[in-house]
């Protein structure tokens, strides 16, 4: 395939602009934490802090984006299919904690689900306020993603499945679901890449004690503060490949469920 | 009966789109249901399909009672203007989807979509998604889909709207000749009254909710119950306070005939083999259509005086208060 003049210049800005703010840095990520050789990468990693941070974060990441799948989809649907009043209000709302300054949710849970908590709810340095912290702040994720796709979906091909005989269920199942696949699939990425990376959230309501709610981010934190830097660049390696293997699967997840039907 | 609408009314907020109609439609016929855009006649064909719910009335299909049945019971097959394809499935997925989810065994399903395939010329086509076919083969991939699951009617909403006038004609034309080897009872909407005189073996003639006539085409062009179905069906002109086609008028030369009115030939516009004659009656452009040789033969030219009659046995109907308009009203669409 050859390339026309303009393409070719588009090509070369786009791969320019990539290489500046995401491959350059992620490399020197990977060589910073190659640096300490892989005996030293493994001790980084396999220490029992950081694979309890890692376990927790990825494992409360993954949670998060499979509830995240269910309720998303199930929001953006009431959205787009129902009319209710406080509709215009709910829509606006959904964007709050995408809009909202980490800290800032990190306050507002921390007084409501604190020790001072008003509704008699307490779970300060708990995993379940990381896992509440995850849940705020990745929330309109796949709910924004799915909502424009649902808006602009065909409903007479509904209409065409229910008159060959199919049930509500078996139509969203086969014509619905596969057609929303793609976006899901988009927002579960964000919601796990951003579930992976928080830090502001759940600070305050986590504790982050060790070996029990510290989290990556936090890991990687005091590394550096500890003058650590080979260690922290081995988490941050190993976070990036687990968030590159979840964006394929989804990816492959994705594409089988398209072609189903 | 096929299929029996009694009484069926519909609003949507202060819209009536239908109000209290009534059609019986015969088995094993192909029916069009004609009326121009907003008419009602969509909202008939989803209602009877059990997509859309009536107000008040009953829908019967094949003698049974369905008005409150969901539309994947009611065994109706049914193809939208704009195809509704399931995009991300083969043709041959589109088409086994009925059987599919009905779990018939894998062979059967095989079979019975090869034989559709056929029957709609898509063998070649198979394994293609429904975005890499023309409009024309898109709908014909829905109308093979639709016919899967052997329904006990056919229901088609303006199956051909949405594609160019070639591939329309050519397309209407196939589905009259689908009809007659399928024989299954089908209905059809249309705005085009072409359309619905050259496919139908009835015509429903549905306005503003109502229905204004039920008939075969030559019942409706050649006796219309009123002016509405009379200007619908065809090109009409005024003489007098009667309603008449183009080509039911008759022109003599001079002014002797005492039945006749006199007027003055306005205009003379050829287009092909016809001659569209205007002429002028001091108060009225009353419009004659003729063939060239007719033409030729009357030997009249644009300010020649002529005599003007409807040729007898013609079909006239009386214009009800409405004010003389222009000499040639081009049918609604």
């Amino acid at each position: 395939m050859r390339l026309t003049r303009a393409s070719g210049l588009g090509l070369g800005v786009a791969m320019l602009w990539f290489s500046l703010l995401v491959l350059i840095p992620l490399a020197a990520v990977v060589a910073t934490a190659a640096a300490g050789g892989w005996d030293g990468f493994w001790q980084a990693v396999t220490n029992e802090q950081t694979a309890a941070a890692i376990r927790l974060t990825v494992g409360t990441a993954l949670l998060v984006t499979v509830v995240n799948v269910v309720m998303g989809t199930l929001i953006a649907w009431v959205l787009v299919r129902d009319r209710f009043p406080g509709q215009r209000a709910l829509e606006v709302l959904i964007d709050v904690p995408f809009a909202l300054p980490t800290i800032v949710a990190g306050l507002v849970l921390l007084s409501l689900y604190g020790p001072d908590s008003p509704l008699g709810v307490d779970i300060a340095n708990t995993r379940a306020a990381v896992f509440l912290a995850f849940l705020f702040v990745t929330l309109p994720f796949v709910v924004r993603t799915v909502q424009p796709v649902l808006a602009e979906l065909d409903r007479e091909v509904e209409e065409a499945a229910a008159s060959l005989g199919a049930s509500r269920l078996t139509t969203f199942r086969r014509i619905i679901l596969p057609a929303l696949a793609p976006a899901i699939a988009a927002g579960a990425a964000l919601s796990f890449a951003r579930g992976v990376s928080e830090y502001g959230s759940l600070v305050l309501l986590s504790g982050n004690l060790p070996r029990r709610t510290e989290v990556t981010s936090v890991r990687i934190l005091s590394s550096i503060e500890n003058d650590n830097l080979d260690n922290a660049a081995a988490v941050a390696t190993v976070l990036l490949a687990v968030s590159f293997a979840v964006i394929v699967a989804l990816d492959v997840i994705q594409r089988r469920v398209g072609r189903r039907g | 009966m096929s299929i029996e609408v009694t009484g069926v009314s519909k609003r949507f907020g202060d819209f009536v789109a239908l109000e209290d109609v009534s059609v019986s439609i015969p088995s094993g016929q192909l029916t069009a249901l004609l009326g121009p855009s907003g008419g009602g006649k969509s909202t008939l064909l989803r209602i009877i399909a059990g997509l859309e719910w009536a107000d008040a009335g009953t829908i019967g299909i094949e003698g049974l009672d369905a008005t409150a049945l969901p539309a994947r019971k009611r065994g109706v097959g049914f193809v939208f203007q704009h195809y509704a394809a399931f995009k991300h499935l083969s043709v041959r997925r589109n088409v086994a989807f009925g059987l599919e989810i009905r779990k018939r065994p894998k062979d059967e399903i095989r079979r019975r979509v090869d034989e559709l395939l056929a029957l709609v010329h898509l063998e070649q086509f198979a394994d293609r998604l429904p975005a890499q076919l023309s409009g024309g083969q898109r709908q014909r991939m829905a109308l093979a889909r639709a016919l899967a699951v052997e329904p006990k009617v056919l229901l088609l909403d303006e199956p051909f709207g949405a594609l160019d006038a070639k591939v329309r004609k050519e397309l209407r034309e196939w589905l009259r000749r689908l009809h007659d080897e399928v024989h299954v009872t089908t209905v059809f909407v249309t705005h085009d009254q072409e359309e619905a005189l050259e496919v139908a073996d009835e015509i429903v003639v549905i306005n503003e909710g109502r229905v204004e006539q039920i008939g075969s085409p030559d019942q409706l062009y050649d006796s219309p119950a009123n002016d509405f179905v009379m200007r619908f069906l065809g090109p009409v002109t005024q003489l007098g306070s009667e309603l008449v086609r183009p080509h039911d008028v008759a022109l003599a030369p001079g002014a002797d005939d005492p039945d006749a009115v006199a007027g003055r030939v306005a205009r003379v516009v050829r287009v092909g083999f016809e001659v569209r004659v205007e002429v002028s009656t001091g108060e009225q452009v009353v419009l004659a259509t003729m063939t060239r040789t007719e033409f030729f033969r009357l030997g009249v030219d644009v300010g020649a005086t002529v005599s003007v009659r409807v040729v007898p046995g013609a079909p006239v109907v009386p214009v009800l208060g409405s004010p003389v308009r222009s000499a040639l009203e081009v049918p609604a669409r």
